[in-house]
């Protein structure tokens, strides 16, 4: 193997790193970041902005660190006065035509040219009097507008259009310093994957309508997350202001979907900001429902699950394993008939990136969901689910064939507010994903985790804390206490996770077995 | 106005460039390259030829033909400063301006072909339609100072003197 | 020689024997000159004969770089299964220089013949000729002699029936200089826009279409059929100075001299004669203030060093500049080196290909002071700022354009800081006018 590892120091630091490496990926691993505004590690390397220029002893010239790569005993440095001189430089050359509008700018905070100008960049401009270059704010598609001033002409946008897309719908039109990114009025930003062209731009240029002006960048909150949107299970960020949802991110990760996510996953966050929602249990009492408080509600839920030979289960696809997992162990020894809903809509290929799409299938567990023992039969499983003893609808949809089904042996676990649940025995408060820490599996099989990145309403909890006390009352089964807990006790039911445990899944998850049926 | 002049190109619905012998002639260059796509500044060059600039459809023509976008050729287009993307008048005049010609009076000749044509500025169309002029960077043809091409006749050593004769030809 | 003025007795006519002879146009002219009798001698040769004569020739690019030709071949693959091409630079922007404009003209066939010895001996079945747009009437030259060629089996599918296959296509430039650079124009061939690429890989291990490619300057492989005809031992033995410049070279002489026009000269030749004798020398009355004898990306040089410099590749670097592309725009002691200095950085703003920082920026900057000096507006600070740009801009991007444009300046600034303090003091009155 070692001849396959080639050996540097940058800045000090002895690495050593696969041949073939550049010089900026190696000085990662050293620790060390090297500047840069055109390099992505999702893209091909235009070597353009010349930020990354770094000296590499005997080279003649500095070197850019995104496009050479490491031979043998290369001594690099990072923070030499030749190679921080040359990006003081490259910042100032870029400032002269930069509007310096940060104020009223959405990317500031995140900009990538206002954080290493406060870094390094000159005190005051040279450039003095003369215009700075002018163009008018365009209208990219549905969600991105240009604001060509603010551009680096960086290239990123276009080639992720270009290469990773494989729809080239902007360019680099004119050129020399007349150049800025041009687009065909007949065919704007449309491409199920072309948002993220607004996360690639180093600066303020490219943005995005939903966000503007929404928030300042270090007013949010960012909470590593996973997409619900459908099996592919993209990593997210998740942010908030004052605990509102304002936007979802890409979070990296090279397994699943390097550093994309598609639109459609992207826009659908409204629904973690709904204020109608369940805030306390309620019980039936006559003709009403009427507030509870936990203990009785358990208790109330223990009493209708107590010796019933049969029960239908109906759950959500955003459910997360835990959920799913204790509320199938909680009727263990009954009849079990449960299913999840799985809403499709047109799969959307990335045509760069291998094994990335948004998937058919709308929901983010399915393989969580049939790890669990969850069918995806819903309408022969609501058919069916009149027979039963017992029905519990986890947060669906009280559409018409569902709502039919609503009686006095009915449990809802709900998220939202809903006149139709007047029927059911018991309604119980549940967090949606972006109020609590689970895990979803996606469709390859890997298991990730997402974080709590706001406060649940009233009195909601995680799906998976109810479905355990139910055990703990009814069956003295020891309920954990925390989702860490409940995902290591899901091993005992679901094989596939025996022995994982969350640390081990850390922010980029780990694959495990799905085979249909690998419940029990 | 140069607007007034060029109505026609604007209001009249655009006829497909890449018919008949200019059809002839963009296929005959495919075989000579491994790729479609090395077609496209040669397929420029037959809509320029054929429509005296490139207009939005021209464009989206070469698209078409060569299975790229419109807005990729439009970036490659608009790289290249021989290519019109504006209309442009009858003949179209490029003076050199570059320091070899500048050294050897250039500007004079200019200045009599702005004034000659009645374009009076850089870039604008004579108020008849006939000319636009511009002023471009070296042709090389330093030693025939000032070079001067009109539409595609290259005219070398080029005096203010010789001005109104050149035209001339240029009805 | 020196067209359109007659040969002058002190020039070597290999290249530019006939120049101005309507005649050697055509095929049959060609050949009564003794056309193609090389690209024959060649087919009968293997590459790597071809290869090693042109090495001991010492024939070095004509295009700017000067790197040896023969090593530049022999960096070609063999057998390695892939398509091979030859791109011939007909691209000659660089300003001040029009010596290929010349032998496209004149000599059509002299080009077409060098190109076929070059395509076989590196293993390609096509060439590409790139020419500038607005050579139109190289264009139609070229166009016609090619036709011709195949006509006569100089080209096509068994040339000169060896069985071999060389095509040439000539691709028709749009306007833009830096199409020039290597790279750029098999981006611009491919249809992309002309955007130098990064090295590596470099043009013999993936060049043209991803494949090994080798691109030469149209005198370069001009030269290349008397090289293969009279010898490697001749062509080296013309030779006035450093023996590491050979051969005749086509010097472009512009500006202000009496006889401008192209001046094929024995390397080594002293600069002094080239300018004040063959080229006719300066105006009555005037004297030589100035040379930029690369064309336009090399240092200035005074009038001192020029007339003390040898022309080659090495004496000219010797006298603190650069033979790059032999196009010698000289200037008298009436031109305003401020205002010719900014007209060569306007030039390159205005052809920066856009990709670099460095360049795309300071191209526009650097041409923005000069504007404000001659504007009698400058400062004081202007002449450090400039020269602290022009470091800025030198060695650190994608290709040369960035460092081409700086040379002018800094030299300028330090060979003739009078002429910038004339503007700075504001003893001499603007030379651009000040609008608004
Ligand atoms: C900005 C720039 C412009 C250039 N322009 C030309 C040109 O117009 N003609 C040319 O032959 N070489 C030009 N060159 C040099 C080419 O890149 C290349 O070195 C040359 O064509 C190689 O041919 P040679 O080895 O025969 O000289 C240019 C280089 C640069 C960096
Ligand atoms: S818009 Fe943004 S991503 Fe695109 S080139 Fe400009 S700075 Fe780069
Ligand atoms: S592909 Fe699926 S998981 Fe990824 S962002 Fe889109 S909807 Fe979300
Ligand atoms: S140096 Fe200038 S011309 Fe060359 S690649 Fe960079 S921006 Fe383009
Ligand atoms: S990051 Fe290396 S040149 Fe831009």
């Amino acid at each position: 193997m070692t001849q396959d590892r080639v050996n540097v120091t940058i800045d000090g630091v002895p690495v050593a790193v696969p041949k073939g490496t550049s010089i900026i990926e190696a000085a990662k691993q050293a620790g060390v970041l090297v500047p840069h505004y055109c390099y992505h590690p999702s893209l091909p390397s235009p070597a353009v902005c010349r930020m990354c220029l770094v000296e590499v002893e005997k080279a003649p010239k500095l070197m850019p660190a995104c496009v050479t790569t490491v031979a043998e005993g290369n001594v690099v440095h990072v923070n030499s006065p030749a190679a921080k001189e040359a990006r003081e430089s490259v910042l100032e050359f870029l400032l002269i035509n930069h509007p310096l509008d940060c104020p009223i700018c959405d990317q500031a905070g995140e900009c990538e040219l206002q954080d290493y100008v406060f870094q390094e960049g000159r005190a005051n401009s040279r450039y003095g009097e003369f215009a700075k270059r002018y163009n008018p704010v365009e209208d990219f598609g549905p969600d991105v507008l240009y604001v060509a001033n603010r551009c680096i002409l960086c290239t990123r946008c276009v080639r992720f259009m270009e290469d990773v897309a494989g729809e080239p719908v902007l360019n680099v039109s004119e050129r020399g310093d007349r150049a800025y990114i041009g687009i065909d009025p007949d065919h704007t930003l449309t491409h199920p994957w072309s948002g993220n062209v607004v996360d690639l731009c180093p600066v303020g240029s490219l943005i995005s309508k939903d966000f503007l002006h929404k928030a300042r960048a270090w007013d949010l909150d960012k909470t590593a997350s996973v997409c619900p949107g459908c099996t592919q299970g993209c990593n997210i960020m998740i942010d908030t202001r004052d605990d509102v949802v304002v936007r979802l991110r890409p979070r990296a990760n090279l397994d699943v979907n390097r550093h994309f996510i598609c639109d459609e996953g992207r826009a659908d966050y409204r629904w973690m900001n709904r204020g109608d929602r369940v805030e306390a249990p309620l019980r039936r009492d006559g003709s009403k429902l009427v507030p509870t408080d936990w203990e009785h509600a358990i208790a109330r839920f223990a009493e209708l699950a107590k010796s019933v030979r049969s029960v239908t289960i109906l759950a959500s696809g955003r459910a997360s394993t835990e959920a799913l997992g204790y509320l199938r162990k909680a009727f263990d020894g009954a009849s079990v008939s449960a299913a999840v809903k799985v809403p499709t809509g047109s799969e959307a290929p990335l045509a760069g990136v291998p094994n990335l799409a948004l998937r058919t299938e709308r929901i983010p567990n399915l393989a969580g969901a049939l790890l669990a023992g969850f069918g995806t039969d819903w309408d022969r499983t609501v058919a069916g689910a009149g027979a039963s003893d017992l029905v519990v609808l986890l947060d669906v949809e009280l559409d018409d064939a569902v709502a039919k089904l609503i009686s006095a042996k009915t449990v809802i676990i709900a998220t939202v507010d809903d006149d139709r649940a007047g029927g059911a025995a018991l309604v119980l408060p549940t967090t949606t994903m972006a109020e609590e820490n689970g895990t979803y599996v996606n469709r390859d099989g890997r298991v990730q985790r997402y974080f709590q990145a706001k406060a649940a309403p009233g009195m909601a909890r995680p799906t998976w804390w109810i479905a355990a006390q139910l055990a703990e009352v009814g069956r003295g089964v020891a309920a954990p206490t925390t989702a860490a807990a409940a995902f290591a006790g899901l091993g005992k039911t679901i094989p596939a996770l025996a022995g994982l445990s969350y640390s081990e899944l850390g922010h980029t998850g780990r694959l495990v077995e799905v085979t249909a049926g690998a419940a029990r | 106005m140069s607007a007034a002049t060029h109505g026609s190109h604007a209001e009249a619905p655009y006829q497909p460039v890449f018919v008949g012998a200019s059809r002839e002639k963009l296929e005959a260059l495919f075989p000579k390259y491994p790729t479609k796509q090395a077609v496209l500044l040669p397929a420029l060059w037959i809509v320029q030829e054929g429509r005296g600039w490139i207009p939005p459809e021209g464009i989206a023509e070469v698209a078409a033909v060569l299975g790229l976008t419109p807005a990729y050729v439009r970036g490659v287009a608009t790289f290249y400063t021989m290519y019109h993307l504006h209309p442009v008048g009858r003949h179209f005049i490029q003076v050199c301006g570059t320091s070899p010609c500048h050294l050897c009076g250039s500007d004079d000749v200019l200045h009599a072909i702005l004034k000659e044509t009645g374009c009076g500025e850089l870039g604008a169309t004579s108020p008849d339609g006939r000319f636009t002029v511009t002023e471009v960077e070296c042709l090389g043809a330093c030693g025939f100072a000032t070079p001067v091409i009109i539409d595609d006749d290259f005219h070398d050593s080029v005096t203010p003197e010789r001005v109104p004769g050149i035209l001339a030809r240029y009805p | 020689m020196g067209y359109p003025h007659p040969s002058h007795p002190k020039e070597t006519v290999v290249l530019s024997k006939y120049f101005g002879d309507a005649e050697a146009r055509t095929y049959p002219g060609w050949v009564k000159r003794g056309g193609y009798e090389a690209l024959k001698k060649a087919l009968g040769m293997t590459p790597d004969a071809i290869i090693e004569e042109l090495k001991a020739s010492g024939l070095r690019g004509r295009g700017g770089a000067g790197f040896p030709t023969g090593l530049k071949w022999s960096f070609m693959p063999k057998g390695d299964g892939k398509p091979h091409y030859l791109v011939c630079n007909a691209d000659e922007s660089e300003p001040g220089t029009f010596k290929d404009r010349e032998i496209m003209r004149w000599t059509p066939h002299q080009l077409i013949e060098g190109c076929a010895i070059a395509a076989y001996a590196i293993g390609a079945e096509t060439c590409y000729i790139y020419i500038r747009g607005e050579f139109t009437e190289p264009w139609k030259v070229m166009s016609r002699a090619v036709d011709d060629a195949y006509a006569n089996g100089a080209l096509g599918g068994n040339v000169f029936g060896s069985g071999k296959r060389i095509d040439m296509v000539l691709h028709r430039g749009a306007g833009a200089y830096i199409c020039g650079e290597e790279t750029a124009m098999m981006n611009s061939i491919e249809g992309r826009r002309g955007n130098p690429r990064i090295k590596p890989p470099f043009p013999a291990q993936a060049g043209l279409f991803g494949m090994p490619t080798t691109i030469n300057n149209v005198e370069t492989l001009a030269a290349t059929s008397p090289i293969l005809l009279r010898g490697a031992a001749w062509y080296k033995g013309l030779c006035l100075g450093n023996p590491k410049s050979t051969g005749t070279k086509l010097f472009s002489v512009c500006g202000h001299v009496m006889k401008p026009g192209n001046y094929e000269i024995t390397m080594g030749f002293p600069m002094n004669d080239l300018i004040h004798d063959l080229a006719g020398g300066m105006r009555p009355g005037r004297r030589l203030k100035a040379v930029i004898p690369g064309g336009s990306s090399v240092p200035i040089m005074t009038a001192a060093e020029a007339e003390a410099s040898l022309c080659d590749y090495e004496g000219i670097i010797e006298k603190g500049s650069m033979l790059g592309s032999a196009g010698f725009i000289v200037m008298d002691d009436s031109a305003d080196i401020v205002y010719e200095i900014y007209r060569l950085a306007k030039f390159y703003a205005h052809e920066s290909c856009a990709q670099c920082t460095q360049c795309r920026e300071g191209t526009a900057w650097t041409t923005k002071i000069l504007e404000r000096i001659l504007k009698g507006q400058g400062k004081r600070e202007d002449l450090d700022l400039l020269l602290d740009l022009s470091d800025k801009m030198t060695g650190r991007t994608i290709c040369v354009l960035s460092d081409s444009c700086a040379a002018p300046i800094v030299s300028g600034i330090k060979k003739f800081p009078e002429e910038f303090d004339a503007y700075l003091s504001r003893a001499k009155a603007p030379a651009l006018a000040t609008v608004g």
